[in-house]
């Protein structure tokens, strides 16, 4: 995490992500990484216009970058992230017209190396993908992947449980402002209208809850985690007569990040990107295998 | 196929294509009729003859035809042009003729109503010689037919490019015809043409260019289309185009004149015309309608993994290279061409797409490599569960999709003779929460291709969900569950027997290993069926169809030693032997008597193979296995035979009763109640013997049976077919000498 160059990664933070994982990439070359933007933009500009063919390698409207950032990893095993990004160029004034940032997508691996262990050469593994932008553009660049690379792209939900996790977890990260509540959001099924409710806390205070439910620092249990959600719930039905553990829990917001149960991440610390990224990773990798 | 040809004019001897020369040709059709055809056929064959006289006159009348002669006013012109005309229609025309006719139709000699006739006469009977061909095209450019004529010529090739004997010096005209595309009416023809001549080489960047440039002038066009979509399946480094899905057809439809003719034709002349292949664009595929981007269940087509850069200078070389030698996807369609090309294919970009394509699962048969593997565990992985109508919320809509998703599946598992882990994982993970309803054929299909690969939890993964639903569910299902269990029975058995033929003595440590992991893991599926079985039966009361599924299965347990060489023998259960054994039905019981007959000979085979000591026995049947054969060999005899069932059964379950007990069912003979004669399954049989041995008996004196007529018994029953009864009977029961058998009759009587 040291050798992390937070600038190189300052894009993930305060916007929000859509997940996906994503099965190995075949034959997938980062040494190529310049002729995929050529064909991924040609592409792009097929897909747009049906029926009309499109020359590989000619300006057009939207450009592709795909580069790669090789400080976004875990450990040395761990490929190096992937990123790609369309932004947009007016037509009017080619030459010094501003570049939009119309759509990003990150392909990453954080401490997910077991995933790769004795497997061969021909497959890249980037299990976690992460989306920023229109649903067009991510249906055409993963078509293209798909196409490309022989992988499948599939929505990461976070279940209820792995949720409970990260509220947990992130409560009990140090924080140098405490700036924002540890707010959860629960869902009550089986109504004809959607409620939600909203249970925010004060950092600080959730934070004594966790620290006096944590017995050794830097490990987590599953039980541990039961314990300081069990607490939460009490504490709630005794003011208000209603008990969260029928409900759905399907969002936790802390000052470290935010999670909603969809499969929607917003990283928030620099500092805790890399371990946020690395839950995440299990997830994804737990999904395709 | 004979006797419709029989019917038809007789046979004609085509020409090969080492022949040239028109009296050649001639010959080869005077003499095969000679030969092969009966003479009452020869008023036909002079007629042949002589309309193969009247064409060659039509040809050298062609051949020296000056300009411009006037159809109306030329009866030998109208008298050639209709022998041509009528000649091509009925049988085609020989490879000489069309330089000939070509060369008249395109000189611009004469008039373009015969022009028109004579290019619409041009069917080939067997094929068009390229010289004919290129000289035509050079004609084309000296310009002297008109428009139309021209326009006909390209579509007239376009239709037969098939029968064109070679095609090296057509494809050196490329060029040519690319030059043509300008020509507004022409265009979409040499489209068409240019689709059927295109190769790798051929794409350029300037022709890519070009054809952009001709795009931006017309707009879309669906012969632009088409052309550049080839283009780009062949350079997809240099264009791309996304193909609208609703378009059906790329090119009109440009074989007007000449179908039915060249159908015809094809007909008489079957084995040597070239079978016309309808054009398929394999980038395209029909979707039944809109899903989203990233659904899996439509399986990709089948392209050719273009995923090979050729743009940086240094690698360029390899890579075009290995380009030009691969073989496209698109274009493999039969398994000659596979054979062809088996060592220049390369895998689909998509390896989902080799499911719908037979000749790539045999390609993959062929190669073993694991990122092949590998590629289609991930896929198909994420399918299954990305798809599955019971585990995903939202899916059940798409229930008939998922259906046919399954179903490829396991045809394609079939093909392979092998079981996906992927399929294995998602039973798996997916039969806990299954209702034992939705799909439910394509779900136990799929069960019975789990491999045998691992060794642990298919008692918590597979057996524990599969025996909730199956007891609370119908009888119907119950003996679909029993079938598949059966054929993953038979499915592991046929590996074991492939794999263990396949391993060599060197390895026969690791082969041990794997043999005990292989033996209890079959036990644990007997015992698993068994006891299923025995439930099943009570549940629902020995139904005889039941009752059929669970023997069918022992059918293959009770021979897994001779027939599948593994040294494992389980007796069913006590609660399967009984009802069988004392089923109403005659054709449970005979089932029963072949399979105990299959168990008697797979022990006995056993026995003989440890006391010879031939091999040094890593495993051996316990003595257990053989008392419990016994125990219920002496049970069935005493039943059907000896009637000392209720006496000599020691079967802890079995059917030993005191007398007393049986005393007071008022059952009179109650002994012999369960022999050949008095069993219920075999009473109907009985019956209908003594209406034939002694018709005026209308007592039913079924005592009569006995002595002699036993032995007659025994034949008629043979006769009905009760094959296993014959061959247990005369295994089991000691026949040979006559004192053993008035014994048998003693105890009869």
């Amino acid at each position: 995490q040291e050798n992390t160059d937070p600038h190189r990664t300052a894009f993930l933070l305060r916007k929000q992500w859509t997940l996906y994982s994503v099965t190995p990439l075949y034959k997938f070359y980062n040494s190529n990484l310049r002729d995929y933007a050529r064909l991924l933009s040609a592409f792009i500009a097929a897909e747009k216009q049906k029926g009309l063919a499109v020359e590989v390698g000619v300006e057009l409207d939207l450009k592709v970058a795909v580069s790669s950032i090789p400080d976004l990893k875990g450990s040395d095993r761990d490929e190096a992230a992937i990123l790609v990004q369309l932004s947009s160029r007016s037509r009017a004034s080619p030459k010094n017209s501003e570049e939009k940032l119309v759509w990003s997508g990150c392909f990453c691996c954080v401490f997910g190396d077991h995933l790769s262990e004795n497997v061969s050469d021909d497959f890249t593994y980037l299990p976690l993908f992460l989306v920023n932008g229109a649903e067009s553009y991510t249906s055409i660049v993963g078509m293209w992947f798909q196409k490309t690379f022989d992988c499948c792209f599939r929505r990461l939900a976070i279940n209820p449980l792995n949720l409970s996790w990260m509220a947990a977890m992130w409560t009990g990260c140090k924080v140098d402002k405490t700036t924002s509540a540890v707010e959860l959001v629960f869902s009550v099924p089986c109504l004809p209208y959607p409620l939600d409710i909203s249970y925010a806390i004060h950092p600080e205070d959730a934070k004594a809850l966790w620290d006096t439910v944590q017995k050794t620092p830097g490990e987590i249990t599953q039980e541990e985690v039961d314990v300081f959600m069990d607490c939460l719930y009490s504490h709630f039905h005794r003011h208000f007569k209603i008990r969260l553990s029928a409900t759905k829990l399907v969002k936790v917001s802390t000052a470290v990040a935010s999670a909603h149960s969809d499969g929607i991440i917003k990283f928030l610390q620099s500092k805790y990107l890399t371990g946020v990224l690395m839950l995440l990773t299990e997830l994804a990798i737990s999904q395709i295998q | 196929m004979q006797p419709r040809r029989r019917s038809e004019p007789p046979k004609e001897q085509v020409p090969q294509k080492t022949q040239t020369d028109l009296s050649a040709w001639r010959k080869g059709r005077k003499s095969a009729p000679e030969k092969s055809i009966p003479s009452h056929w020869s008023p036909n064959r002079q007629k042949n003859d002589s309309t193969q006289d009247a064409l060659e006159d039509a040809l050298s009348y062609f051949e020296k035809v000056q300009d411009r002669v006037s159809l109306k006013k030329n009866s030998a012109l109208q008298k050639h042009l209709a022998t041509v005309e009528s000649i091509a229609l009925q049988r085609g025309l020989p490879p000489e003729a069309f330089d000939v006719l070509l060369k008249v139709a395109l000189s611009g000699k004469l008039a373009d109503t015969v022009n028109t006739q004579l290019l619409k006469s041009l069917v080939p009977a067997s094929v068009i010689p390229e010289t004919s061909v290129v000289s035509s095209v050079s004609l084309l450019c000296t310009g002297k037919c008109s428009d139309s004529t021209q326009l006909l010529f390209l579509r007239w090739l376009i239709t037969m490019f098939d029968f064109i004997d070679r095609k090296e010096q057509l494809h050196a005209l490329y060029g040519f015809f690319f030059s043509i595309l300008q020509d507004e009416k022409m265009c979409p023809y040499i489209c068409h043409l240019l689709y059927l001549l295109t190769r790798k080489e051929s794409v350029k960047p300037f022709r890519i260019r070009k054809l952009l440039d001709l795009q931006a002038k017309v707009g879309l066009q669906s012969h632009l289309q088409a052309l550049l979509s080839l283009y780009k399946l062949f350079s997809p480094e240099l264009v791309t185009i996304a193909l609208p899905r609703k378009m059906k057809s790329y090119f009109k439809n440009s074989d007007g004149p000449w179908k039915a003719a060249i159908i015809a034709v094809r007909r008489r002349n079957q084995e040597n015309t070239p079978v016309l292949q309808p054009l398929v664009l394999g980038t395209t595929q029909p979707q039944s309608r809109k899903r989203k981007w990233n659904a899996q269940v439509i399986i990709p087509a089948s392209s050719t993994n273009r995923n090979t850069l050729e743009e940086d200078g240094e690698k360029k070389h390899v890579n075009l290279y290995r380009m030009n030698e691969s073989f496209p996807l698109e274009h493999l369609q039969t398994f000659p061409q596979l054979l062809r090309n088996i060592h220049r294919l390369e895998f689909p970009s998509q390896m989902g797409s080799v499911l719908t394509n037979p000749l790539l699962l045999h390609y993959m048969n062929c190669i073993k490599d694991e990122s092949i593997y590998l590629r289609l565990y991930y896929w198909m992985g994420q399918t299954l569960q990305e798809e599955c109508t019971w585990c995903v919320a939202d899916n059940s809509q798409y229930e008939e999709e998922f259906k046919d998703f399954l179903e490829t599946v396991y045809k394609t598992e079939c093909f392979l003779q092998e079981g996906f882990s992927s399929c294995e994982e998602f039973l798996y993970k997916s039969l806990p929460l299954w209702d034992g309803f939705c799909c439910r054929p394509q779900v136990l299909r799929l069960v019975s291709w789990i491999p045998l690969s691992s060794f642990s939890e298919m008692k918590s993964h597979l057996y524990d969900p599969l025996a909730q639903l199956f007891f609370t569910s119908s009888l119907y299902f119950k003996c679909s569950v029993l079938q598949s269990l059966r054929e993953l029975l038979q499915n592991w058995l046929n590996w074991h027997m492939i794999h263990s033929d396949s391993e060599s003595d060197t390895q026969a440590h690791s082969l041990n290993t794997t043999l005990s992991g292989l033996v209890n893991m079959v036990a644990e599926l007997i015992h698993f069926v068994g006891w299923i079985s025995t439930v099943a039966l009570r549940l629902e009361n020995n139904p005889t169809f039941l009752l059929y599924f669970i023997l069918d299965f022992y059918e293959i347990v009770c021979d897994m030693y001779l027939r599948y060489n593994l040294p494992l023998l389980i007796l069913p259960p006590a609660g399967v032997f009984y009802p069988a054994l004392l089923s109403m039905d005659s054709v449970s019981l005979d089932q029963l008597c072949y399979i105990m007959y299959r168990y008697r000979s797979n022990l006995v085979a056993a026995k003989e193979n440890e006391l010879s000591k031939k091999k040094i026995l890593q495993f051996k049947f316990s003595s257990q296995t053989y008392q419990e054969y016994n125990q219920y060999i002496v049970a069935m005899v005493g039943c059907l035979w000896t009637s000392s069932a209720f006496q000599k059964d020691t079967h802890p379950q079995g059917l030993r009763m005191g007398d007393e007990l049986l005393k007071k069912t008022a059952v009179q003979e109650f002994k012999s109640s369960f022999n050949i004669v008095y069993h219920p399954a075999m009473m109907g049989y009985a019956l209908l013997f003594l209406k034939q041995a002694w018709p005026d008996d209308t007592t039913f004196n079924f005592s009569l049976i006995k002595g002699k007529k036993w032995n007659w018994y025994l034949e008629y029953l043979y006769a009905q077919g009760l094959k296993g009864l014959k061959v247990f009977i005369e295994s089991s029961i000691n026949r040979v000498s006559q004192a053993s058998h008035s014994k048998a009759q003693n105890a009869q009587e």
